[in-house]
């Protein structure tokens, strides 16, 4: 009778981590893990070969055969998706990736130590965001010139300016609490301060800005696709496919539709995942 | 004062309005009986307050001293009905014979601001920082009083002037982030008054202030309450603030009162193992350096307290009926009433 | 008091923050504003004394406490420890200084990383200054959690799981961790109820006695500093006006400042009524600090000298010493 309170609020710890995730990010995570298991083993998946032409089946309409259809050269619309989910889960990755570790380390550097640093951070901050985003990737794309690689770097020398605001605020943020002073006068150094003491409480709004900067990239990723700045045909990938269907939007809706469907729900999976994070990740009590 | 009115006549005294200042000696301004307030729902409730009644007499002052977490905030607020969004109250809360309880929220809205002003710790987080403070004045005017235009503004620099603002005319364009501290605290006790309030409740008026200006602030309430006939309930956990400016105290320890008396009763001859522990860890008029009296443990959190006496897993004088049982306040002699089993008294051999 | 005496030698020291220019003082071209914060501040602590500093909010004793421990870079005068400057620092000396001079601090809730685990806390303040080796730090742990009355459970503990008095504890036992010879406190137990308060006191006191600690104690509650001080300095808008033993300060002080403030505490005997007049005024801006002795404006004893001539801190018979023009005839009155 004791023991039985004791145990029951054990109990009722565990069940609370559950409870403390919402089913908004249980969807979620549901979302991208099913989204990451296409991406990564699209060969066992997918019913066809991406890029085998089938002359009897052109611009077929969805059918049991090809459940998304097929474009004008006969290839599966559903294998071409699909396959192209390891793209552009990649460029969610690796789009954002080097924005995060870049603008996390300079914010967190300008955060801290403020002072000239800061002058200068300022002005670069104010001479990118000025531009729209979509633009300055463009040039720097346009000088660099068109393909997957080259899309990264553009994307990571202008997004790396927004991670690194968020981080220089909230570095500063926390060096308001007398946990910061206190690392100070026990002598510690500063990248410890920085980086075991600040970065770990003020890392949360970021890890939720990149999960949403994830879905971004993918929308970024095929927007240049879409335009032939991005991924290159015959490769698939959505904005490639959505371009590839557009001259036949009124035949054969099929061919934009479904890669269409494809980015919402994957940009759907990362936003709830980044709520649901960012309510795991606030500390409690 | 300590006279109890039966409940058949709670439901009289409806004449008792605005214009007549209630001036009934034998009678409480405020009779607070039996008040729980209580947060959360059925399986996890929270019992903020526990079965708290006091009196509070026309132009008195009652101090409600206790710790952080004793409750003593959310039985002021509870007098004015202002938790009832966010828990249950129960008991009466009597109100010149009425019950405050059981009104409905238009009622209330007459009682609220006009008969029973409130002020708070910190003057800027309820002052509203959008509006001059002549404005924030003349609004209370005119929800409480029928006065002119230019009467209201007459009487708003009268009251700037009461509470000790130099030149008062000028400051009534002024917004509440270009006062000080200790004139915000003054131009929110303008604004209490502004309707010539018979009871004022003083949330921690003093304790964001430094003690010079506290002084000056405390002084202002006694010069207040003794000029208008004001009656003040004092929330405070200094219990110096107390012993200088009540007249009453009562104590609060884990949501429930275990002490109420004069106050220089309380502080003389405490009789509650609480109260007396509190007063001995006061480090006044003990030898310098040496150790203090100090009450061993913290107070008990709203969610696990004590079956029995909340104090008792802290008291020096506990009895295993202490564990078991809840006392309840009982008058003890001296005009005090005591909530407790086994009552000491400062000297006594337990507590040392 | 001379200098082999004294363990921590301040002298002359001032601190001023800048205010940050607004668009219109840049093209208006005003000259740049200061909050002159520490005017000249001379002081001694001796090995093994408490020195409490007393002072209303906004005078400036919470930067004296980081000007010391250098959390603040050193701007005007000197700080000598064991007789060595210790004014122009590396980083290295920093840390050895820092080392031997700890601060605690006043918000139990901020000053304890919310994800670290009180073992962590001390294991990483062990290690940095290699107090001990690897394998004697968690018995070196145990010694500190008992050494401030926590139970050894606490240190797989995080700090949101104790109570504000236990916080305090913590922050005692990290600032002892690395063995340091002075211990400032600033505002120590201001944020903690007042049965907690006594408990976190006695502490204090008894780990005073029993490693032999220098304390320099800043707090504005009166009755808490003359409890544990030795000796006092009351400071206002930045300048000591009295400093002397705790017994001659409290029991007659001479300042007018001191009287006020020292008299505006309430007493917890109700009939025991404050019989000076209650200060008028407020404290002046520290932006722009009034010519002479600071606090004439509100001083009842004021003449035309104090508007004019800044008073120095003189000995006075009987007493500590005062910064007032008439401390002599004050201390006949």
């Amino acid at each position: 009778m004791t023991y039985a309170p004791y145990a029951q609020k054990r109990r009722f710890a565990v069940f609370k981590f559950f409870q403390r995730m919402q089913p908004g990010f249980i969807v979620g995570l549901t979302i991208l893990s099913l989204s990451l298991i296409l991406a990564l083993f699209p060969s066992y998946i997918a019913p066809y070969d991406p890029n085998a032409f089938d002359f009897n089946a052109v611009q077929s309409p969805p059918s049991d055969l090809h459940w998304f259809g097929t474009d004008s050269l006969g290839r599966d619309t559903l294998s071409r998706v699909i396959w192209a989910y390891s793209v552009n889960m990649q460029m969610a990755f690796l789009a954002t990736i080097f924005s995060l570790l870049i603008g996390v380390t300079i914010g967190a550097l300008v955060g801290y130590y403020r002072g000239f640093s800061d002058v200068v951070f300022g002005r670069c901050v104010d001479a990118i965001i000025t531009f729209p985003f979509l633009v300055l990737v463009i040039a720097v794309v346009a000088v660099l010139g068109p393909g997957l690689i080259n899309m990264y770097i553009a994307i990571t020398v202008v997004g790396w300016v927004y991670y690194a605001r968020l981080m220089r605020a909230e570095i500063m943020a926390q060096m308001a609490n007398d946990y910061a002073s206190a690392g100070k006068v026990m002598g510690y150094s500063d990248s410890r301060i920085i980086f075991r003491h600040l970065l770990p409480n003020a890392i949360t709004p970021v890890i939720v800005y990149w999960m949403t900067d994830m879905a971004l990239a993918i929308l970024l990723g095929s927007s240049l696709g879409y335009l032939g700045l991005g991924a290159q045909p015959p490769e698939a990938e959505w904005g490639v496919l959505i371009a590839e269907g557009r001259n036949f939007i009124t035949t054969a809706w099929w061919l934009s539709l479904m890669p269409g469907i494809a980015i919402v729900i994957t940009g759907f999976g990362f936003s709830l995942v980044g709520d649901g994070v960012a309510d795991l990740l606030r500390p409690r009590g | 004062m300590f006279q109890q009115s039966s409940s058949s006549d709670v439901k009289t005294g409806q004449q008792s309005t605005k214009s007549i200042r209630y001036t009934s000696k034998a009678l409480p301004l405020l009779d607070v009986r039996n008040l729980s307030t209580s947060f959360g729902h059925d399986t996890e409730k929270l019992l903020a307050i526990d079965d708290v009644s006091f009196t509070v007499a026309p132009g008195e002052i009652l101090g409600l001293v206790g710790e952080s977490g004793s409750g003593k905030s959310i039985t002021l607020r509870s007098i004015l009905g202002l938790t009832k969004r966010y828990g249950q109250v129960e008991g009466k809360v009597l109100w010149k014979n009425q019950n405050m309880n059981i009104m409905k929220n238009k009622e209330l809205r007459r009682i609220r601001g006009s008969e029973i002003a409130m002020i708070f710790q910190e003057p800027m987080s309820s002052l509203n920082p959008l509006l001059t403070v002549g404005l924030q004045i003349d609004e209370n005017l005119k929800a409480h009083t029928k006065l002119s235009r230019s009467a209201r503004k007459k009487r708003s620099i009268e009251l700037l002037d009461l509470v000790g603002i130099p030149s008062a005319a000028d400051r009534l364009d002024d917004y509440p982030h270009q006062f000080s501290g200790g004139m915000r605290q003054r131009v929110m006790i303008a604004i209490a008054l502004a309707s010539e309030p018979e009871l004022l409740l003083a949330d921690e008026p003093t304790t964001a202030l430094d003690v010079t200006i506290q002084q000056q602030i405390l002084d202002l309430i006694l010069d207040l309450s003794k000029n208008m006939n004001m009656s003040v309930i004092m929330v405070t956990h200094d219990l110096g603030v107390a012993a200088q400016t009540c007249d009453r105290i009562a104590v609060m320890y884990g949501g429930k009162l275990v002490e109420v008396g004069p106050v220089r009763e309380i502080l003389r001859n405490p009789q509650h193992p609480y109260s007396i522990g509190l007063l001995r860890s006061v480090p006044e008029d003990v030898a310098p350096r040496s150790e203090l009296y100090s009450l061993p443990g913290i107070p008990p959190s709203l969610a696990d307290r004590p079956k029995g006496c909340c104090f008792a897993p802290r008291c020096p004088a506990a009895m295993t009926k202490c564990v078991t049982d809840r006392p309840e306040l009982q008058q003890a002699g001296n005009s005090c009433s005591v909530a407790c089993f086994n009552p000491q008294t400062i000297t006594s051999g337990n507590i040392a | 008091m001379t200098e082999n005496t004294s363990l921590l030698h301040v002298t002359n020291l001032s601190h001023q923050f800048k205010i940050d220019p607004s668009i219109f003082d840049v093209i208006l071209r005003r000259p740049s504003r200061y909050v002159k914060v520490l005017n000249g501040i001379d002081l001694n602590l001796a090995r093994g004394e408490t020195l409490g500093v007393v002072g209303e909010s906004g005078c400036g004793k919470s930067t004296l406490a980081r000007c010391l421990v250098g959390l603040y870079p050193l701007q005007n005068g000197e700080i000598l420890f064991n007789n060595q400057n210790v004014s122009h620092k590396t980083r290295a000396e920093q840390r050895d200084y820092n080392r031997r001079v700890q601060m605690m601090f006043q918000d139990p809730y901020s000053s304890l990383n919310p994800r670290m685990t009180v073992g962590q806390v001390l294991h990483e303040a062990l290690s940095v200054h290699k107090m001990r080796s690897e394998t004697e730090i968690p018995e070196r742990i145990n010694e500190l959690l008992d050494l401030v009355s926590l139970p050894r459970d606490a240190a797989d503990k995080l700090p949101h799981q104790f109570s504000g008095g236990q916080r305090q504890r913590i922050a005692i036992a990290r600032a002892l961790s690395v063995e340091p010879e002075i211990l400032i406190a600033d505002e120590l137990v201001s944020a903690l109820d007042v049965s907690v308060q006594a408990q976190v006191v006695n502490l204090l006191l008894d780990l005073q006695e029993r490693l032999g600690l220098t304390i320099l104690f800043v707090a504005h509650d009166l009755r808490l500093v003359r409890h544990v001080s030795h000796r006092v300095a009351v400071i206002y808008l930045g300048s000591i006006v009295e400093i002397g033993s705790s017994d001659s300060l409290f029991a007659n002080p001479i300042h007018p400042y001191s009287r006020a403030l020292l008299n505006a505490a309430p007493s917890i005997d109700p009939d025991k009524k404050n019989t000076t007049a209650p200060l008028t005024g407020e404290l002046p801006s520290p932006l722009n600090i009034p010519s002479g002795c600071a606090f004439h404006g509100r001083c009842p004893h004021a003449t035309e000298i104090c508007k004019k001539s800044k008073p120095e801190l003189k000995a006075l018979d009987g007493h500590g010493e005062i910064a007032c023009h008439h401390a002599k005839e004050l201390a006949l009155s």
